[in-house]
């Protein structure tokens, strides 16, 4: 069985990011990729699909933007391309076509079993996604034959989808982007609107993120939040990869786009939706004006406000056997899958539990998950400062293990 | 929200109910708990309810005295107007629920409340609980909650508070989404 001293479990940005600061600081590992580098951008996204983040902010540990399009936003094949040239560049050692399939401790290290063999390393960095299985509710199992169920992981393009009513379950980033594109297609929509985290894409003529970035509201650290379990589940934020395009609810409204309450059961074929849909808009008004307030504390003057979120009378029944709807689209949130751990480090709901990344097992690390270590961790921009303290830390726990091992010898 | 010398009191003891929650992760199952009321009929719509027991926190509990509350419908239904109506006592319930939640809300936030008041109403049509016509439903056709609210915070922060507290609100969550419900005979 080889030896190392690190496997990092994925090729994505984080687990690229791990590889470049343990490079850095000379620790031997190796990167473990179930088929090639950026394998979800290659497989898991729709064909309109960008970066909800502008290039400039596309950085990582040893890169920068360099093109000429600052302001613009990433596809997802000029993701995967900057993540092989960013493998390329660092010399990232990734081991492709390697599925990982058990972690487990064994002495005072782990054994990491894969399709193509085991591996012996002192430590593990999990960095396979936050993002990787996508998820539907309970009620998805009472949708009535003959309608056609996607996910934003499955979801190419409108063609893809029968003529017809879509129900689009979620409005955070990809739900809205979803209806937005399936509307524009010529399909009525139904958004199925639950609690969201409304975003314009500019404000006082710069971009939300740009703002954000430089308020340091991206840099607020996981140990500084009033409640943390809150901020590691806050959905995406609503927002398109398109400069000066704010898609909120009031965008989609006044196209076409109707709303609803979130879907809240199916009886009988028939959906039901919450009555909270004031409310779920009222909570996200006022949650983006105390941003606006931080951001205008910041800069020292007031800017202008959008309007507030216009709730006209929703439906709170919509009979699926009608053939109003042909289609549902569940934008309703992912999972990661790390059904290959057994280490015990997961808490009742099949989470790992950890503190800023770091697990109760030594030298087990968690990467790229919301919220890991700051606001912006569940960015790309978020990688690099996760990836070195993370660095830090396990080569402290290297350190303090071989220090040990001198003092037993000695 | 303004800083007083005074500490903040809204007679809500956060630290508790932040404690329970607290211990939530190594005991969820304290969590579990039941709710009863029995119901005896009197006469004609009048009938009598009581609340005496719930189960949580692992064990049988009780409130300190048994509460009885009076149902009836009013003269213009030719009834006797012992009590209110079934549908008032929702409309008491979520009013209550969503006032002790900013209660709530308010002590977790350190805002001093000086005055509450909410008004509570409800449509209805009463072609559906006659049967008189199968398009109308039973129920209420919308709910309006309206607050007046004196604290020391902005008028956001208020708003807030409001909106906070419909979120963590049972009787507004039982109101707004489905529940199934199983009545049976033994």
């Amino acid at each position: 069985m080889p030896d190392t001293t690190t496997v990092i479990v994925g090729a994505g940005h984080s687990g690229l990011a791990m590889s470049y600061c343990l490079a850095a600081q000379s620790v031997d590992h190796v990167v473990l990729e179930r088929a090639d580098v950026a394998n979800s951008w290659r497989t898991q996204r729709w064909d309109s699909l960008r970066l909800l983040t502008p290039n400039w902010m596309t950085r990582l540990p040893g890169y920068g933007y360099q093109g000429a399009d600052p302001d613009g936003y990433l596809d997802a094949k000029q993701v995967t391309a900057l993540l092989e040239d960013y493998a390329r560049a660092s010399g990232a050692p990734v081991l492709g076509g390697t599925t990982v399939t058990s972690v487990r401790a064994a002495g005072d290290g782990y054994v990491v079993r894969t399709d193509q063999g085991s591996w012996h390393a002192l430590t593990v960095v999990l960095a396979s996604g936050a993002a990787a299985v996508p998820v539907m509710p309970a009620v998805a199992s009472a949708v009535p034959a003959g309608i056609t169920s996607v996910t934003p992981a499955g979801y190419r393009n409108p063609d893809e989808l029968p003529q017809g009513g879509v129900l689009v379950v979620g409005a955070s980033a990809s739900g809205i982007q979803l209806a937005d594109e399936l509307h524009r297609s010529g399909r009525p929509v139904t958004l199925a609107v639950g609690e969201h985290v409304r975003m314009p894409r500019t404000y006082r003529d710069r971009d939300i993120l740009w703002w954000m970035d430089a308020a340091g509201v991206l840099d607020q650290r996981y140990d500084e939040v009033d409640d943390l379990v809150r901020a590691r589940h806050v959905p995406s934020m609503q927002l398109v990869g398109s400069p000066g395009r704010t898609l909120d609810l009031n965008a989609l409204t006044s196209a076409g786009v109707r709303l609803a309450g979130r879907l809240a059961g199916i009886q009988d074929g028939v959906a039901q939706f919450s009555g909270s849909l004031p409310n779920v808009c009222a909570l996200a008004d006022l949650k983006l004006n105390r941003l606006l307030d931080t951001i205008d504390a910041w800069a020292g003057m007031p800017g202008e406000r959008p309007a507030p979120t216009i709730v006209r009378t929703a439906p709170l029944r919509l009979d699926l056997r009608s053939g109003e709807i042909s289609s549902i689209v569940w934008a309703t949130g992912f999972r990661p899958d790390l059904s290959w751990l057994d280490v015990p480090v997961l808490d009742r709901k099949g989470r790992v539990a950890h503190d800023g990344g770091v697990t109760a097992c030594p030298g087990l690390y968690l990467l790229g998950m919301p919220f890991l270590r700051r606001r912006k961790s569940s960015l790309i921009d978020g990688a690099a400062n996760d990836a070195a303290d993370l660095t830090a830390h396990l080569v402290s726990h290297l350190d303090a293990r071989a220090g040990g091992r001198e003092r037993r010898a000695s | 929200m303004t800083t007083t010398e005074t500490p903040v009191d809204n007679g809500v003891n956060v630290e508790a109910l932040l404690g329970v929650r607290g211990v939530l992760p190594d005991t969820p199952e304290i969590a579990q708990f039941k709710w009863r009321s029995t119901v005896d009929w009197v006469n004609g719509t009048h009938s009598r309810s009581h609340v005496e027991t719930f189960y949580g926190f692992n064990d049988e509990q009780q409130h300190h005295k048994r509460f009885s509350y009076d149902i009836d419908h009013p003269l213009q239904f030719a009834a006797q107007d012992n009590g209110v109506t079934p549908v008032e006592y929702v409309l008491v319930a979520l009013g209550g629920c969503l006032t002790a939640g900013v209660a709530a809300v308010a002590q977790q936030r350190s805002i001093q409340l000086r005055s509450v008041k909410a008004t509570v109403a409800a449509d209805m049509d009463l072609h559906g609980i006659l049967g008189a016509d199968p398009d109308i439903r039973n129920g209420f056709s919308g709910v309006s909650v309206s607050y007046e609210i004196d604290a020391d915070a902005t008028a956001d922060e208020i708003k807030a508070l409001v909106a906070q507290s419909q979120k963590r609100s049972a009787v507004y969550d039982i109101m707004t989404n489905p529940t199934s419900v199983t009545v049976d005979v033994i």
